[in-house]
Protein backbone atom coordinates (compact mmCIF):
# COMPACT_ATOMS: atom_id res chain seq x y z
CA UNK A 1 0.00 0.00 0.00
CA UNK A 2 1.25 3.46 -0.81
CA UNK A 3 1.60 5.15 2.54
CA UNK A 4 1.30 8.61 1.10
CA UNK A 5 -2.08 8.39 -0.60
CA UNK A 6 -4.13 9.58 2.34
CA UNK A 7 -1.29 10.73 4.50
CA UNK A 8 -0.99 14.29 5.70
CA UNK A 9 2.41 14.14 3.97
CA UNK A 10 5.54 15.89 5.12
CA UNK A 11 5.33 17.47 8.54
CA UNK A 12 7.71 19.48 10.67
CA UNK A 13 8.18 20.01 14.35
CA UNK A 14 7.49 23.35 15.99
CA UNK A 15 8.61 24.58 19.32
CA UNK A 16 7.62 27.14 21.93
CA UNK A 17 9.36 28.38 25.06
CA UNK A 18 7.40 29.48 28.13
CA UNK A 19 9.28 31.63 30.58
CA UNK A 20 6.73 31.67 33.37
CA UNK A 21 7.23 29.50 36.42
CA UNK A 22 5.29 26.30 36.35
CA UNK A 23 4.25 24.99 39.75
CA UNK A 24 3.95 21.23 39.61
CA UNK A 25 1.43 19.10 41.47
CA UNK A 26 4.30 17.81 43.63
CA UNK A 27 4.98 21.38 44.78
CA UNK A 28 8.21 21.56 42.77
CA UNK A 29 8.72 24.31 40.23
CA UNK A 30 10.06 24.57 36.72
CA UNK A 31 11.29 28.05 35.86
CA UNK A 32 11.12 27.65 32.14
CA UNK A 33 9.70 25.15 29.78
CA UNK A 34 10.22 24.35 26.15
CA UNK A 35 7.56 22.36 24.34
CA UNK A 36 7.77 20.76 20.92
CA UNK A 37 4.64 19.94 18.97
CA UNK A 38 3.28 19.27 15.51
CA UNK A 39 0.10 20.53 13.90
CA UNK A 40 -1.86 19.09 11.00
CA UNK A 41 -4.62 20.77 9.00
CA UNK A 42 -5.74 24.38 9.32
CA UNK A 43 -7.25 26.32 12.19
CA UNK A 44 -10.50 27.94 11.05
CA UNK A 45 -11.15 31.67 11.47
CA UNK A 46 -13.40 31.12 14.50
CA UNK A 47 -10.78 28.79 16.04
CA UNK A 48 -13.40 26.18 16.80
CA UNK A 49 -11.95 23.16 14.98
CA UNK A 50 -8.86 22.41 17.06
CA UNK A 51 -8.31 18.88 18.31
CA UNK A 52 -5.66 18.05 20.89
CA UNK A 53 -4.14 14.61 20.43
CA UNK A 54 -2.46 13.18 23.54
CA UNK A 55 0.28 10.59 23.30
CA UNK A 56 0.71 7.55 25.50
CA UNK A 57 3.61 6.23 27.57
CA UNK A 58 6.33 6.04 24.94
CA UNK A 59 4.80 8.28 22.30
CA UNK A 60 5.76 11.76 21.25
CA UNK A 61 4.58 14.72 19.20
CA UNK A 62 5.09 12.97 15.87
CA UNK A 63 1.55 11.63 15.52
CA UNK A 64 0.99 11.81 11.76
CA UNK A 65 2.75 12.25 8.44
CA UNK A 66 6.47 11.83 7.96
CA UNK A 67 9.60 13.95 8.02
CA UNK A 68 11.59 15.05 5.02
CA UNK A 69 14.06 12.38 3.94
CA UNK A 70 12.71 9.69 6.25
CA UNK A 71 9.29 8.63 5.04
CA UNK A 72 9.43 5.32 6.88
CA UNK A 73 8.99 7.12 10.19
CA UNK A 74 5.30 7.78 10.04
CA UNK A 75 3.63 9.28 13.09
CA UNK A 76 2.28 6.89 15.73
CA UNK A 77 -1.37 7.67 14.91
CA UNK A 78 -0.96 8.17 11.17
CA UNK A 79 -3.57 5.44 10.64
CA UNK A 80 -6.18 7.71 12.23
CA UNK A 81 -5.02 11.26 11.51
CA UNK A 82 -5.03 12.61 7.96
CA UNK A 83 -7.21 13.75 5.09
CA UNK A 84 -10.50 11.81 5.22
CA UNK A 85 -9.32 9.69 8.14
CA UNK A 86 -10.98 9.23 11.55
CA UNK A 87 -9.50 12.54 12.72
CA UNK A 88 -9.95 14.35 9.43
CA UNK A 89 -7.31 16.99 8.78
CA UNK A 90 -9.49 18.45 6.02
CA UNK A 91 -11.92 19.46 8.77
CA UNK A 92 -9.87 19.78 11.92
CA UNK A 93 -6.72 21.47 13.11
CA UNK A 94 -4.85 18.79 15.02
CA UNK A 95 -2.31 19.69 17.69
CA UNK A 96 0.06 17.03 18.99
CA UNK A 97 2.58 18.00 21.69
CA UNK A 98 5.45 16.10 23.23
CA UNK A 99 4.59 16.08 26.91
CA UNK A 100 6.61 17.51 29.76
CA UNK A 101 9.34 15.12 30.86
CA UNK A 102 9.65 13.65 27.38
CA UNK A 103 12.86 12.97 25.54
CA UNK A 104 12.05 14.24 22.06
CA UNK A 105 12.50 17.98 22.48
CA UNK A 106 10.16 19.05 25.28
CA UNK A 107 11.83 19.88 28.60
CA UNK A 108 12.63 16.64 30.40
CA UNK A 109 15.36 14.67 32.15
CA UNK A 110 17.73 15.06 29.19
CA UNK A 111 17.38 18.87 29.24
CA UNK A 112 19.77 21.25 30.96
CA UNK A 113 18.67 22.38 34.40
CA UNK A 114 19.05 26.18 34.24
CA UNK A 115 19.81 26.31 37.98
CA UNK A 116 22.81 23.98 37.81
CA UNK A 117 23.70 24.24 34.13
CA UNK A 118 23.81 20.44 34.12
CA UNK A 119 21.57 17.77 32.65
CA UNK A 120 18.56 17.12 34.94
CA UNK A 121 18.85 13.35 34.75
CA UNK A 122 17.19 11.72 37.79
CA UNK A 123 16.74 15.15 39.42
CA UNK A 124 13.94 16.06 37.07
CA UNK A 125 10.89 16.43 39.31
CA UNK A 126 8.17 13.79 39.29
CA UNK A 127 5.29 15.06 37.20
CA UNK A 128 1.64 14.07 36.93
CA UNK A 129 -1.06 13.96 34.30
CA UNK A 130 -2.40 17.21 35.77
CA UNK A 131 0.97 18.85 35.10
CA UNK A 132 0.81 17.60 31.53
CA UNK A 133 -2.64 19.00 31.03
CA UNK A 134 -1.58 22.36 32.51
CA UNK A 135 1.30 22.51 30.03
CA UNK A 136 -1.05 21.63 27.18
CA UNK A 137 -3.27 24.52 28.32
CA UNK A 138 -0.26 26.84 28.00
CA UNK A 139 0.21 25.53 24.48
CA UNK A 140 -3.47 26.17 23.74
CA UNK A 141 -3.04 29.76 24.94
CA UNK A 142 0.01 30.13 22.74
CA UNK A 143 -1.96 28.91 19.71
CA UNK A 144 -4.88 31.15 20.74
CA UNK A 145 -7.21 28.19 21.11
CA UNK A 146 -9.76 29.04 23.79
CA UNK A 147 -11.83 25.88 23.50
CA UNK A 148 -10.76 22.55 22.08
CA UNK A 149 -13.26 21.00 19.74
CA UNK A 150 -11.99 17.74 21.21
CA UNK A 151 -9.24 16.26 23.27
CA UNK A 152 -8.57 12.66 22.35
CA UNK A 153 -6.07 9.92 23.07
CA UNK A 154 -5.53 6.23 23.72
CA UNK A 155 -4.25 4.59 26.92
CA UNK A 156 -2.38 7.25 28.92
CA UNK A 157 -3.56 9.65 26.18
CA UNK A 158 -7.16 8.88 27.16
CA UNK A 159 -6.32 9.67 30.77
CA UNK A 160 -5.16 13.12 29.66
CA UNK A 161 -8.44 13.65 27.80
CA UNK A 162 -10.27 12.69 31.00
CA UNK A 163 -8.11 15.03 33.08
CA UNK A 164 -8.77 17.84 30.60
CA UNK A 165 -12.52 17.46 30.95
CA UNK A 166 -12.23 17.67 34.75
CA UNK A 167 -9.58 20.40 35.01
CA UNK A 168 -10.75 22.71 32.22
CA UNK A 169 -14.47 21.99 31.77
CA UNK A 170 -15.03 25.23 29.85
CA UNK A 171 -12.19 24.67 27.42
CA UNK A 172 -13.17 21.29 25.99
CA UNK A 173 -16.30 20.35 24.06
CA UNK A 174 -15.65 16.66 23.48
CA UNK A 175 -13.38 14.09 25.11
CA UNK A 176 -12.39 10.83 23.42
CA UNK A 177 -11.15 8.42 26.10
CA UNK A 178 -9.85 5.31 24.38
CA UNK A 179 -8.41 2.09 25.89
CA UNK A 180 -7.91 3.83 29.21
CA UNK A 181 -8.63 3.21 32.90
CA UNK A 182 -9.65 5.50 35.74
CA UNK A 183 -6.49 4.44 37.59
CA UNK A 184 -3.95 1.64 37.43
CA UNK A 185 -4.63 -1.71 39.06
CA UNK A 186 -2.09 -3.48 41.27
CA UNK A 187 -1.24 -5.67 38.27
CA UNK A 188 -0.64 -2.60 36.07
CA UNK A 189 1.64 -1.08 38.71
CA UNK A 190 3.43 -4.42 39.09
CA UNK A 191 4.34 -4.47 35.40
CA UNK A 192 5.58 -0.88 35.66
CA UNK A 193 7.70 -1.81 38.66
CA UNK A 194 9.33 -4.68 36.76
CA UNK A 195 10.17 -2.19 34.00
CA UNK A 196 11.61 0.27 36.49
CA UNK A 197 13.67 -2.38 38.25
CA UNK A 198 15.07 -3.56 34.93
CA UNK A 199 16.36 -0.03 34.29
CA UNK A 200 17.50 0.86 37.79
CA UNK A 201 19.44 -2.37 38.31
CA UNK A 202 21.31 -2.03 35.02
CA UNK A 203 24.91 -1.21 36.06
CA UNK A 204 25.01 1.44 33.36
CA UNK A 205 22.13 3.28 35.02
CA UNK A 206 24.68 4.98 37.33
CA UNK A 207 22.03 6.14 39.80
CA UNK A 208 20.42 8.00 36.91
CA UNK A 209 23.51 10.04 35.98
CA UNK A 210 24.36 7.82 33.02
CA UNK A 211 24.57 10.70 30.50
CA UNK A 212 27.17 12.42 32.66
CA UNK A 213 29.09 9.14 32.86
CA UNK A 214 28.85 8.73 29.10
CA UNK A 215 26.79 5.56 29.48
CA UNK A 216 23.27 4.36 28.76
CA UNK A 217 21.29 1.64 30.57
CA UNK A 218 20.23 0.09 27.29
CA UNK A 219 19.92 -3.45 28.64
CA UNK A 220 17.49 -2.30 31.29
CA UNK A 221 15.50 -0.15 28.91
CA UNK A 222 15.37 -3.02 26.44
CA UNK A 223 13.97 -5.39 29.06
CA UNK A 224 11.50 -2.77 30.24
CA UNK A 225 10.21 -2.36 26.72
CA UNK A 226 10.02 -6.13 26.14
CA UNK A 227 7.84 -6.58 29.23
CA UNK A 228 5.73 -3.59 28.27
CA UNK A 229 5.26 -4.89 24.76
CA UNK A 230 3.83 -8.19 25.98
CA UNK A 231 1.14 -6.27 27.83
CA UNK A 232 0.26 -4.29 24.70
CA UNK A 233 -0.54 -7.40 22.67
CA UNK A 234 -3.14 -10.08 23.27
CA UNK A 235 -2.52 -13.81 23.50
CA UNK A 236 -4.48 -14.17 20.28
CA UNK A 237 -2.57 -11.42 18.47
CA UNK A 238 0.74 -13.04 19.43
CA UNK A 239 -0.50 -16.45 18.33
CA UNK A 240 -1.64 -15.06 14.98
CA UNK A 241 1.51 -13.06 14.41
CA UNK A 242 4.16 -15.51 15.59
CA UNK A 243 2.59 -18.76 16.71
CA UNK A 244 5.51 -21.05 17.53
CA UNK A 245 7.28 -20.25 14.27
CA UNK A 246 11.01 -20.93 14.41
CA UNK A 247 13.39 -18.50 12.72
CA UNK A 248 15.50 -21.25 11.20
CA UNK A 249 12.74 -23.82 10.95
CA UNK A 250 14.34 -26.10 13.53
CA UNK A 251 15.28 -26.19 17.19
CA UNK A 252 18.93 -25.29 17.84
CA UNK A 253 19.02 -26.35 21.49
CA UNK A 254 20.45 -23.01 22.64
CA UNK A 255 19.55 -19.64 24.07
CA UNK A 256 19.66 -17.55 20.94
CA UNK A 257 16.41 -16.16 19.64
CA UNK A 258 14.85 -19.26 18.11
CA UNK A 259 11.16 -18.49 18.13
CA UNK A 260 9.92 -15.59 16.02
CA UNK A 261 8.32 -14.00 19.07
CA UNK A 262 11.71 -13.88 20.77
CA UNK A 263 13.41 -12.06 17.94
CA UNK A 264 10.44 -9.71 17.61
CA UNK A 265 10.65 -8.72 21.28
CA UNK A 266 14.43 -8.36 21.12
CA UNK A 267 14.12 -6.18 18.02
CA UNK A 268 11.46 -3.97 19.64
CA UNK A 269 13.61 -3.66 22.75
CA UNK A 270 16.71 -2.79 20.74
CA UNK A 271 15.05 -0.08 18.68
CA UNK A 272 13.42 1.42 21.74
CA UNK A 273 16.57 1.46 23.85
CA UNK A 274 18.35 3.40 21.11
CA UNK A 275 15.66 6.07 20.89
CA UNK A 276 14.30 6.58 24.38
CA UNK A 277 15.69 8.03 27.55
CA UNK A 278 15.67 5.76 30.60
CA UNK A 279 14.85 8.54 33.08
CA UNK A 280 11.92 9.62 30.93
CA UNK A 281 10.66 6.04 30.91
CA UNK A 282 10.90 5.84 34.70
CA UNK A 283 9.12 9.18 35.01
CA UNK A 284 6.28 8.19 32.70
CA UNK A 285 5.63 4.86 34.42
CA UNK A 286 5.49 6.72 37.74
CA UNK A 287 3.09 9.26 36.29
CA UNK A 288 0.85 6.42 35.15
CA UNK A 289 0.96 4.81 38.61
CA UNK A 290 -0.02 8.09 40.26
CA UNK A 291 -2.97 8.82 37.97
CA UNK A 292 -6.19 8.72 39.95
CA UNK A 293 -8.71 11.54 39.44
CA UNK A 294 -10.68 10.28 42.44
CA UNK A 295 -7.82 10.60 44.93
CA UNK A 296 -8.87 14.08 46.01
CA UNK A 297 -12.53 13.04 46.27
CA UNK A 298 -12.33 10.23 48.82
CA UNK A 299 -12.00 7.73 46.03
CA UNK A 300 -15.27 8.74 44.42
CA UNK A 301 -15.01 9.00 40.64
CA UNK A 302 -18.57 10.28 40.51
CA UNK A 303 -17.55 13.19 42.73
CA UNK A 304 -14.39 13.78 40.69
CA UNK A 305 -16.45 13.91 37.49
CA UNK A 306 -18.87 16.57 38.81
CA UNK A 307 -17.19 19.52 37.01
CA UNK A 308 -17.23 17.83 33.58
CA UNK A 309 -19.20 19.60 30.85
CA UNK A 310 -17.75 17.88 27.79
CA UNK A 311 -19.52 15.26 25.79
CA UNK A 312 -17.49 12.10 26.41
CA UNK A 313 -17.00 8.99 24.33
CA UNK A 314 -15.35 6.05 26.07
CA UNK A 315 -14.04 3.27 23.83
CA UNK A 316 -12.63 -0.09 24.90
CA UNK A 317 -11.41 -3.11 22.96
CA UNK A 318 -12.47 -6.68 23.68
CA UNK A 319 -8.94 -8.17 23.61
CA UNK A 320 -7.30 -5.44 25.71
CA UNK A 321 -6.19 -6.98 29.00
CA UNK A 322 -3.90 -4.14 30.07
CA UNK A 323 -6.86 -1.76 30.36
CA UNK A 324 -9.77 -4.13 29.84
CA UNK A 325 -13.32 -3.12 28.89
CA UNK A 326 -14.29 -3.40 32.58
CA UNK A 327 -11.87 -0.57 33.36
CA UNK A 328 -13.41 1.64 30.67
CA UNK A 329 -16.86 0.82 32.01
CA UNK A 330 -15.77 2.14 35.41
CA UNK A 331 -15.27 5.48 33.69
CA UNK A 332 -18.52 5.43 31.72
CA UNK A 333 -20.56 4.16 34.69
CA UNK A 334 -19.25 6.92 36.94
CA UNK A 335 -20.03 9.47 34.20
CA UNK A 336 -23.56 8.08 33.99
CA UNK A 337 -23.94 8.29 37.74
CA UNK A 338 -22.69 11.88 37.65
CA UNK A 339 -25.34 12.57 34.97
CA UNK A 340 -22.84 13.49 32.28
CA UNK A 341 -23.08 13.20 28.49
CA UNK A 342 -21.43 9.88 27.79
CA UNK A 343 -21.36 7.21 25.13
CA UNK A 344 -19.59 3.89 25.58
CA UNK A 345 -18.42 1.52 22.87
CA UNK A 346 -16.80 -1.89 23.20
CA UNK A 347 -15.07 -2.70 19.93
CA UNK A 348 -14.27 -6.23 18.82
CA UNK A 349 -10.56 -6.39 18.10
CA UNK A 350 -7.77 -8.95 18.41
CA UNK A 351 -4.86 -6.52 18.76
CA UNK A 352 -4.99 -6.22 22.55
CA UNK A 353 -4.16 -2.88 24.12
CA UNK A 354 -2.52 -1.77 20.86
CA UNK A 355 -5.94 -1.89 19.16
CA UNK A 356 -6.29 1.85 19.60
CA UNK A 357 -3.51 2.31 17.04
CA UNK A 358 -5.23 0.35 14.26
CA UNK A 359 -7.71 1.89 11.84
CA UNK A 360 -10.31 -0.84 12.30
CA UNK A 361 -13.47 0.07 10.37
CA UNK A 362 -15.95 0.30 13.22
CA UNK A 363 -13.51 2.24 15.39
CA UNK A 364 -12.84 4.78 12.62
CA UNK A 365 -16.55 5.26 11.91
CA UNK A 366 -17.30 5.74 15.61
CA UNK A 367 -14.63 8.43 16.05
CA UNK A 368 -15.81 10.20 12.88
CA UNK A 369 -19.43 10.14 14.02
CA UNK A 370 -18.56 11.36 17.50
CA UNK A 371 -16.31 14.20 16.34
CA UNK A 372 -18.70 15.21 13.56
CA UNK A 373 -22.02 15.40 15.41
CA UNK A 374 -22.92 18.79 16.77
CA UNK A 375 -23.87 19.33 20.35
CA UNK B 1 -52.06 7.73 16.65
CA UNK B 2 -48.66 6.09 16.14
CA UNK B 3 -46.54 4.42 18.79
CA UNK B 4 -44.18 7.38 18.78
CA UNK B 5 -46.94 9.92 19.33
CA UNK B 6 -48.31 7.85 22.22
CA UNK B 7 -44.87 7.75 23.80
CA UNK B 8 -44.56 11.50 23.20
CA UNK B 9 -47.85 12.04 24.99
CA UNK B 10 -46.56 10.18 28.05
CA UNK B 11 -43.18 11.92 28.25
CA UNK B 12 -43.08 15.28 29.92
CA UNK B 13 -41.03 18.22 28.72
CA UNK B 14 -37.41 18.42 29.89
CA UNK B 15 -37.30 15.00 31.54
CA UNK B 16 -34.54 12.37 31.59
CA UNK B 17 -35.30 9.43 29.34
CA UNK B 18 -33.50 6.09 29.04
CA UNK B 19 -34.32 3.99 25.97
CA UNK B 20 -33.26 0.37 26.44
CA UNK B 21 -32.74 -1.29 23.08
CA UNK B 22 -32.90 2.13 21.46
CA UNK B 23 -32.15 0.89 17.93
CA UNK B 24 -30.98 3.74 15.72
CA UNK B 25 -31.99 6.30 18.34
CA UNK B 26 -35.08 7.47 16.48
CA UNK B 27 -37.41 7.72 19.49
CA UNK B 28 -34.85 9.66 21.55
CA UNK B 29 -34.07 11.89 18.57
CA UNK B 30 -37.76 12.82 18.20
CA UNK B 31 -38.24 13.29 21.94
CA UNK B 32 -35.20 15.56 22.04
CA UNK B 33 -36.78 17.69 19.34
CA UNK B 34 -40.36 17.77 20.59
CA UNK B 35 -39.93 17.42 24.35
CA UNK B 36 -36.41 18.78 24.96
CA UNK B 37 -35.55 15.65 26.90
CA UNK B 38 -32.12 14.52 28.05
CA UNK B 39 -31.83 11.14 26.41
CA UNK B 40 -29.63 8.09 26.73
CA UNK B 41 -29.82 4.93 24.66
CA UNK B 42 -28.63 1.41 25.38
CA UNK B 43 -27.96 -0.78 22.36
CA UNK B 44 -25.83 -3.72 21.25
CA UNK B 45 -26.01 -3.59 17.47
CA UNK B 46 -22.97 -1.71 16.13
CA UNK B 47 -24.60 0.00 13.14
CA UNK B 48 -27.39 1.24 15.38
CA UNK B 49 -24.80 2.58 17.83
CA UNK B 50 -23.07 4.48 15.04
CA UNK B 51 -26.40 5.95 13.90
CA UNK B 52 -27.04 7.15 17.45
CA UNK B 53 -23.64 8.84 17.51
CA UNK B 54 -24.36 10.47 14.15
CA UNK B 55 -27.66 11.77 15.55
CA UNK B 56 -25.81 13.05 18.60
CA UNK B 57 -27.69 10.64 20.87
CA UNK B 58 -25.63 9.43 23.82
CA UNK B 59 -25.51 5.65 23.65
CA UNK B 60 -24.09 2.92 25.87
CA UNK B 61 -23.07 -0.39 24.33
CA UNK B 62 -24.45 -2.87 26.81
CA UNK B 63 -26.36 -6.14 26.75
CA UNK B 64 -29.50 -5.76 28.85
CA UNK B 65 -29.41 -9.51 29.58
CA UNK B 66 -26.18 -8.96 31.53
CA UNK B 67 -27.94 -6.68 33.97
CA UNK B 68 -28.55 -2.99 34.48
CA UNK B 69 -26.87 -2.57 37.86
CA UNK B 70 -24.87 0.39 36.53
CA UNK B 71 -28.09 2.43 36.49
CA UNK B 72 -29.14 3.60 39.91
CA UNK B 73 -32.60 3.74 41.46
CA UNK B 74 -34.93 6.41 40.10
CA UNK B 75 -32.12 7.87 38.00
CA UNK B 76 -34.44 8.44 35.03
CA UNK B 77 -37.89 9.98 34.79
CA UNK B 78 -38.84 7.60 32.02
CA UNK B 79 -37.45 4.25 30.89
CA UNK B 80 -38.56 2.99 27.49
CA UNK B 81 -38.42 -0.69 26.59
CA UNK B 82 -39.83 -0.78 23.09
CA UNK B 83 -40.32 -4.11 21.25
CA UNK B 84 -37.44 -5.50 23.29
CA UNK B 85 -38.81 -7.47 26.23
CA UNK B 86 -39.57 -10.53 24.08
CA UNK B 87 -35.89 -10.93 23.08
CA UNK B 88 -34.58 -10.87 26.65
CA UNK B 89 -33.50 -13.94 28.60
CA UNK B 90 -35.23 -12.81 31.77
CA UNK B 91 -38.17 -10.51 31.03
CA UNK B 92 -39.27 -10.60 34.66
CA UNK B 93 -35.88 -9.40 35.92
CA UNK B 94 -35.86 -6.72 33.24
CA UNK B 95 -39.28 -5.48 34.35
CA UNK B 96 -38.13 -5.28 37.95
CA UNK B 97 -34.98 -3.48 36.88
CA UNK B 98 -36.64 -0.89 34.67
CA UNK B 99 -39.20 -0.03 37.33
CA UNK B 100 -36.32 0.42 39.76
CA UNK B 101 -34.41 2.73 37.38
CA UNK B 102 -37.32 4.74 36.02
CA UNK B 103 -40.04 6.60 37.86
CA UNK B 104 -42.26 5.74 34.92
CA UNK B 105 -41.69 3.02 32.33
CA UNK B 106 -43.08 2.64 28.85
CA UNK B 107 -43.11 -0.92 27.54
CA UNK B 108 -44.30 -1.99 24.12
CA UNK B 109 -44.88 -5.67 23.42
CA UNK B 110 -45.99 -7.69 20.42
CA UNK B 111 -49.22 -9.53 21.29
CA UNK B 112 -49.00 -13.28 20.75
CA UNK B 113 -52.70 -13.46 21.53
CA UNK B 114 -53.51 -11.58 18.32
CA UNK B 115 -56.20 -13.34 16.28
CA UNK B 116 -53.80 -13.99 13.38
CA UNK B 117 -51.43 -15.92 15.64
CA UNK B 118 -54.32 -17.81 17.23
CA UNK B 119 -55.87 -18.80 13.89
CA UNK B 120 -52.51 -19.65 12.35
CA UNK B 121 -51.75 -22.05 15.20
CA UNK B 122 -55.27 -23.47 15.23
CA UNK B 123 -55.51 -24.15 11.48
CA UNK B 124 -51.93 -25.00 10.50
CA UNK B 125 -50.81 -26.53 13.79
CA UNK B 126 -47.48 -24.73 13.38
CA UNK B 127 -45.84 -21.85 15.23
CA UNK B 128 -47.37 -18.70 13.72
CA UNK B 129 -45.34 -16.66 11.28
CA UNK B 130 -47.08 -13.30 10.91
CA UNK B 131 -46.18 -9.83 9.71
CA UNK B 132 -45.22 -8.46 13.12
CA UNK B 133 -43.50 -11.76 14.03
CA UNK B 134 -42.00 -12.92 10.73
CA UNK B 135 -39.35 -15.42 11.91
CA UNK B 136 -39.50 -19.21 12.09
CA UNK B 137 -39.59 -20.70 15.58
CA UNK B 138 -35.95 -21.80 15.45
CA UNK B 139 -34.49 -18.56 14.11
CA UNK B 140 -36.49 -15.97 15.95
CA UNK B 141 -34.82 -13.56 18.34
CA UNK B 142 -38.22 -13.39 20.07
CA UNK B 143 -37.65 -16.08 22.69
CA UNK B 144 -40.18 -14.82 25.23
CA UNK B 145 -43.39 -13.97 23.43
CA UNK B 146 -46.49 -13.40 25.48
CA UNK B 147 -50.06 -12.23 25.19
CA UNK B 148 -51.32 -9.00 26.70
CA UNK B 149 -52.95 -11.05 29.43
CA UNK B 150 -49.65 -12.83 30.23
CA UNK B 151 -47.85 -9.52 30.46
CA UNK B 152 -50.47 -8.00 32.70
CA UNK B 153 -50.42 -11.04 34.98
CA UNK B 154 -46.64 -10.79 35.29
CA UNK B 155 -46.90 -7.10 36.20
CA UNK B 156 -49.45 -8.06 38.83
CA UNK B 157 -47.17 -10.77 40.23
CA UNK B 158 -44.30 -8.28 40.46
CA UNK B 159 -46.51 -5.63 42.13
CA UNK B 160 -46.02 -3.34 39.15
CA UNK B 161 -48.97 -1.13 38.45
CA UNK B 162 -50.26 -0.57 34.95
CA UNK B 163 -51.20 3.08 34.64
CA UNK B 164 -52.26 3.08 31.02
CA UNK B 165 -52.53 0.73 28.08
CA UNK B 166 -52.97 1.54 24.41
CA UNK B 167 -53.74 -1.24 21.94
CA UNK B 168 -52.14 -0.99 18.51
CA UNK B 169 -53.02 -2.68 15.22
CA UNK B 170 -50.55 -4.18 12.76
CA UNK B 171 -50.35 -0.81 10.97
CA UNK B 172 -48.91 0.64 14.20
CA UNK B 173 -52.07 2.68 14.92
CA UNK B 174 -54.50 2.63 17.81
CA UNK B 175 -58.10 2.26 16.59
CA UNK B 176 -61.25 2.34 18.72
CA UNK B 177 -62.32 -1.22 17.85
CA UNK B 178 -59.13 -2.72 19.29
CA UNK B 179 -60.39 -1.90 22.76
CA UNK B 180 -63.37 -4.20 22.41
CA UNK B 181 -61.11 -7.20 22.92
CA UNK B 182 -57.49 -6.00 22.98
CA UNK B 183 -55.93 -9.40 23.66
CA UNK B 184 -57.53 -10.70 20.46
CA UNK B 185 -57.56 -7.69 18.17
CA UNK B 186 -54.35 -5.80 18.86
CA UNK B 187 -51.05 -6.71 17.24
CA UNK B 188 -49.16 -5.01 20.00
CA UNK B 189 -49.70 -2.78 22.99
CA UNK B 190 -48.00 0.09 24.75
CA UNK B 191 -48.04 0.14 28.53
CA UNK B 192 -47.24 2.85 30.99
CA UNK B 193 -46.15 1.13 34.17
CA UNK B 194 -44.51 2.01 37.45
CA UNK B 195 -43.72 0.62 40.86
Amino acid sequence: MDNNISSIGKVHTQSVKFDETLVLESGNQLDSLEMVFETYGNLNAEKTNAILVCHALSGNHHAAGYYENSDERKGWWDSLIGPGKAIDTDKYFVVSPNNLGGCHGTTGPTSINPKTAEIYGPDFPIITVSDWVNCQALLADHLDIKIWHSVIGGSLGGMQALRWSIAYPDRIKKAGIIAAAPKLSAQNIAFNEVARQAIITDPDYQEGYYLKAGKSPKRGLRLARMVGHITYLSDEAMRDKFGRELKEGKLNFGYDAEFEVESYLRYQGDVFSENFDANTYLLMTKLLDYFDPADKCNGSLVEAFKPIKAQVMVISFTSDWRFSPERSREISDALLEAEKNVSYLEIESTHGHDSFLFAEDRYVRAIKAFLGNNQ
Amino acid sequence: MSTLSIIERWVEEGTKVLDLGCGNGEILFELKKTKKITGLGVEIEENNIEECLLKNINVIEQNIDNGLINFSKNSFDVVILSQTIQVLKNPNTALEEITRIGKTCIVTIPNFGHWRSRISLLISGKMPVTNPLPDSWYGTPNIHLCTLKDFENLCNDLSISIEERVAINSGNKNKWYLNIWPNLFSASAIYKISK
